[in-house]
């Protein structure tokens, strides 16, 4: 029984590795183009942009918050990008304007979280609402084709490496090296584990949580143009509900939803990169297109599920032991 | 002139217009132990708390080495050298040893431009410090795999790294083994020499008594008594607490238990919890459970109720054997049965704290308070429940709008019986059902558990207090390391018989 019990724990814990793996061999075995280095890659770029996205979203959800804002956030980012380049703006220009738009949106769901002291849930639900109103307000409904020099990024290639897949690197490793390396980082996940304990142990937890939501922010941004980048254009859809397969990625690799938990290497991105790689194997399998939300709210019940899962039986493996038999057969 | 290491002066604080502390002045010093005494809603939490940054008086000042003090939050009466010890530990399960003690105060080194934790640096200031402690794991074990009583030593441990100066201590041996408490006076002891000055709130007065250099009195929200510990006996420590004298710490019960057996368990085992538990109780009958901690005695309760499993033997309840599947994890049918189960930890397991008490204590009951089978009857439960916290004593002005939280320790535990009294139970098992409350709310406990008895309930009462267990119960079973080592007729009552049962070959040391 004791084994049964360690292979399930080992099972939950690299459950996001597991699937991984298994999501390969399945779609490898149903069409010889999947395992394709072209197609590999292919899934690295298309990848990157949610990734960012959810790395922003590990950083929240560790505190035991939520941006459900970020979908919104991209789209605006987006569509102002797009704006100011069609109207003669230099590229770069834009690319520093769009980053500050959003920090500004991420200073905006923190002033609201810790400021008037309003759940993360309901600012961000508002803000997406917001967010989506006013890009919607920017590109007046319409979809917006951009000028060639934006599409150049997406398949321009620094070192041989995909200019997308690079970005996401970038911020991948500032983000694994914030959160396990630095003072706010550790401080982050002691929030995420008891905020009051966290208070009464002196740690800023205003100046911390204001900090998440504007990593958040920035990433929905970054985000956005990554993926602009590689569309070269903005639809009115642009972003939708891409909250959910950032939060999902997010606890597919491994990050509680209870705080606390999880980490933007190998979690996030795995998760983010499994995502991805279904959507590319259901395309390259000839999928029913109508199939898509069927299967993606299938991976994010599952990411969920697993994470409740493990929540119990971590908590149920780790209860103290008395008689020292137990422990002796153990080993 | 010289002045005192930290004094309080006519400190005042109220609640919502209740005054809390009225005037409370009295001086601590380098290199003492102060015992910080009173029954609960004395004040004292509060008064701490005051000192602790976390709240402000209203009028009176503190100082600190002659220098007025008003810390205007825990980080900055930190600053000042104050390192409170709260009796909920403070700990970040989810991350290590280590990162728990230097949380705010990274060693930090530059990498690459960046401002880095200096891990090596950590980990050495962090095993130099568990090793000043005695303190034999690793800085990197995620605080979440330790006992209760190594997460308090870690909590002390921060408070020497944050170089205190004067370390509260609020109930810090509820949840430490024998060994551990030794452990923990040895270090006050080293404390004390090096110069730094200690408040110790307990309800062991004994501990106060062996620790303390002074002790001060609170009750209501004054000062009724200070002195040095040689001024003071036990007995007159109560006497001031609760203001009136206790002729007895326990009522006494003239019903005697039937011989009609309420609950039967045989061979009961679980590997690695426990092994072949058998015993029988009676109605009307109090049977207590000792044993050291960790000796297995929660679990048991814990398995009789259905919150853990058990893999051999059976349970017996009224004659009427629980079913192998249901036997397994089914806390409602031992409820239909007519068991109650009051947990050791009321805080998390017993009581929704941001809930109403009303609220609260209807949960367990709401079933049977159904008007048309869907819809819950008010007007019913609104009686019931005033009825019963009649019974339990249980003193509040507004049970609807009144959150549990608000409420003492002692009152808390009243509104955890009430509960379960509401579902008319038989068989009564308490977990430690007088941990951390007063004297006074204590002896109103014992009285509810006997009025129990005399109605024909039967009670397990699991306590790690024997004087309480010999008070208390008809019979008592004595266990170690999963095991019932000794059952003992009240006739054969004897601290010295049950401390033998409950140690037998592993004798704590010191």
């Amino acid at each position: 029984m004791n084994h049964n019990n360690k292979f399930l724990t080992f099972v939950l814990q690299q459950a996001s590795l597991l699937l991984f793996v298994g999501v390969f061999l399945v779609f490898g075995w149903l069409s010889p183009k999947f395992l394709t280095t072209n197609n590999l890659v292919n899934i690295l770029i298309q990848s990157s942009s949610i990734a960012i996205v959810a790395i922003g979203m590990t950083f929240v959800l560790l505190t035991a918050g939520i941006d459900l804002s970020v979908g919104s956030i991209m789209f605006v980012a987006a569509a102002s990008a797009g704006k100011m380049v069609l109207r003669g703006m230099s590229l770069w220009l834009a690319v520093i304007v769009v980053i500050f738009i959003g920090l500004l949106c991420g200073a905006l769901n923190a002033l609201f979280i810790t400021r008037l002291k309003i759940l993360p849930f309901i600012v961000t639900l508002a803000t997406l609402y917001v967010g989506r109103g006013f890009g919607l307000w920017l590109t007046e409904t319409r979809a917006m084709n951009l000028p060639e020099n934006i599409l150049q990024i997406g398949t321009a290639r620094i070192f041989g490496i995909p200019a997308p897949v690079l970005i996401f690197g970038l911020m991948l490793a500032l983000g694994h090296l914030i959160l396990t390396h630095t003072p706010m980082g550790r401080q982050i996940y002691a929030i995420g584990a008891d905020r009051e304990a966290a208070q009464k142990a002196g740690i800023n937890v205003i100046r911390i949580l204001k900090f998440v939501y504007l990593v958040s922010g920035l990433c929905a941004a970054i985000g956005g143009l990554v993926s602009i980048a590689q569309l070269g254009a903005v639809s009115p859809t642009f972003g939708n509900q891409k909250e959910f397969a950032a939060i999902a990625a997010a606890v597919l690799g491994g990050t509680s939803l209870f705080g606390g938990r999880g980490q933007v290497f190998p979690g996030t991105v795995l998760g983010a990169i499994l995502i991805q790689t279904i959507e590319n194997g259901l395309v390259i399998i000839n999928a029913d297109p109508y199939l898509y939300p069927l299967v993606m709210s299938g991976i994010i019940f599952l990411a969920v599920f697993t994470d409740s899962l493990r929540h119990g039986i971590l908590s149920r493996a780790r209860r103290r032991w008395i008689r020292t038999e137990a422990l002796d057969s153990l080993g | 002139m010289t002045h005192s290491f930290l004094q309080f002066d006519g400190i005042e604080k109220s609640f919502f217009g209740v005054s809390v502390l009225r005037g409370i002045s009295f001086t601590v010093e380098r290199g003492q132990v102060l015992g910080l005494v009173g029954e609960n809603g004395a004040g004292k939490s509060t008064l701490m708390n005051i000192l602790g940054g976390v709240l402000r008086a209203e009028a009176g000042t503190m100082r600190l080495n002659g220098n007025v003090f008003k810390p205007k939050n825990p980080a900055d009466a930190m600053r000042h050298g104050i390192a409170f010890i709260h009796q909920e530990l403070n700990l970040f399960a989810n991350l290590s040893v280590a990162e728990n003690l230097f949380i705010n105060d990274f060693p930090q080194r530059r990498w690459a431009g960046f401002s880095v934790i200096d891990r090596r640096t950590m980990r050495k200031k962090a095993s130099a410090l568990l090793a000043t402690l005695e303190l034999d794991f690793s800085p990197d074990t995620i605080v979440e795999n330790l006992a209760p009583g190594e997460r308090q030593m870690i909590e002390i441990a921060k408070a020497l790294s944050a170089a205190a100066q004067i370390i509260i201590f609020d109930e810090p041996t509820t949840s430490l083994t024998a060994r551990e408490t030794a452990k923990l006076f040895a270090l006050i002891e080293r404390l004390r020499t090096a110069g730094i000055a200690m408040i110790y709130i307990s309800h062991a007065l004994s501990e106060v008594m062996q620790l303390c250099d002074r002790v001060v009195v609170l009750r209501d929200g004054v000062v009724v008594g200070t002195g040095a510990k040689t001024d003071f006996t036990i007995d007159q420590m109560i006497t001031l607490m609760v203001g009136r004298k206790l002729n007895q710490l326990f009522p006494v019960r003239t019903a005697q238990p039937s011989a009609e057996i309420a609950l039967a368990v045989r061979d009961l085992s679980q590997p690695g919890i426990v092994k072949d538990i058998s015993f029988t109780l009676h109605k009307g009958e109090v049977l207590g459970v000792s044993g050291l901690m960790g000796s297995g005695r929660t679990e048991l309760g814990r398995i009789l109720f259905g919150l853990d499993p058990f893999s051999q033997g059976e349970i017996v309840i009224h004659g009427e054997k629980l079913s192998a599947a249901s036997a397994r994890q089914n806390i409602q049918q031992r409820i239909n049965h007519g068991l109650a189960f009051l947990t050791e930890d009321r805080r998390t397991e017993g009581l929704m704290m941001e809930a109403s008490i009303a609220d609260n204590i209807a949960l367990a009951a709401l079933p049977s308070f159904l008007s048309t089978g869907t819809m819950i009857d008010r007007t019913r439960l609104q009686t019931a429940l005033t009825n019963i916290a009649e019974t339990v004593q249980l003193r509040s002005a507004n049970m609807q709008q009144q959150r549990v939280k608000q409420l003492s320790g002692g009152n808390q535990q009243k509104a955890v019986l009430a509960k379960w009294l509401l579902t008319a139970p038989q068989i009564f098992i308490l977990d430690e059902p007088t941990r951390g409350i007063d004297v006074g709310a204590k002896y109103e406990i014992y009285r509810l558990i006997n009025e129990l008895a005399e109605r024909g309930a039967s009670v397990l009462l699991i306590s790690s207090e024997i004087e309480e267990l010999i008070g208390m119960c008809d019979r008592l079973l004595v266990m170690r390391q999963g095991e019932i080592t000794d059952c003992i007729g009240r006739e054969d009552f004897a601290q010295e018989r049950i401390l033998r049962g409950a140690l037998q070959t592993s004798v704590p040391q010191r």
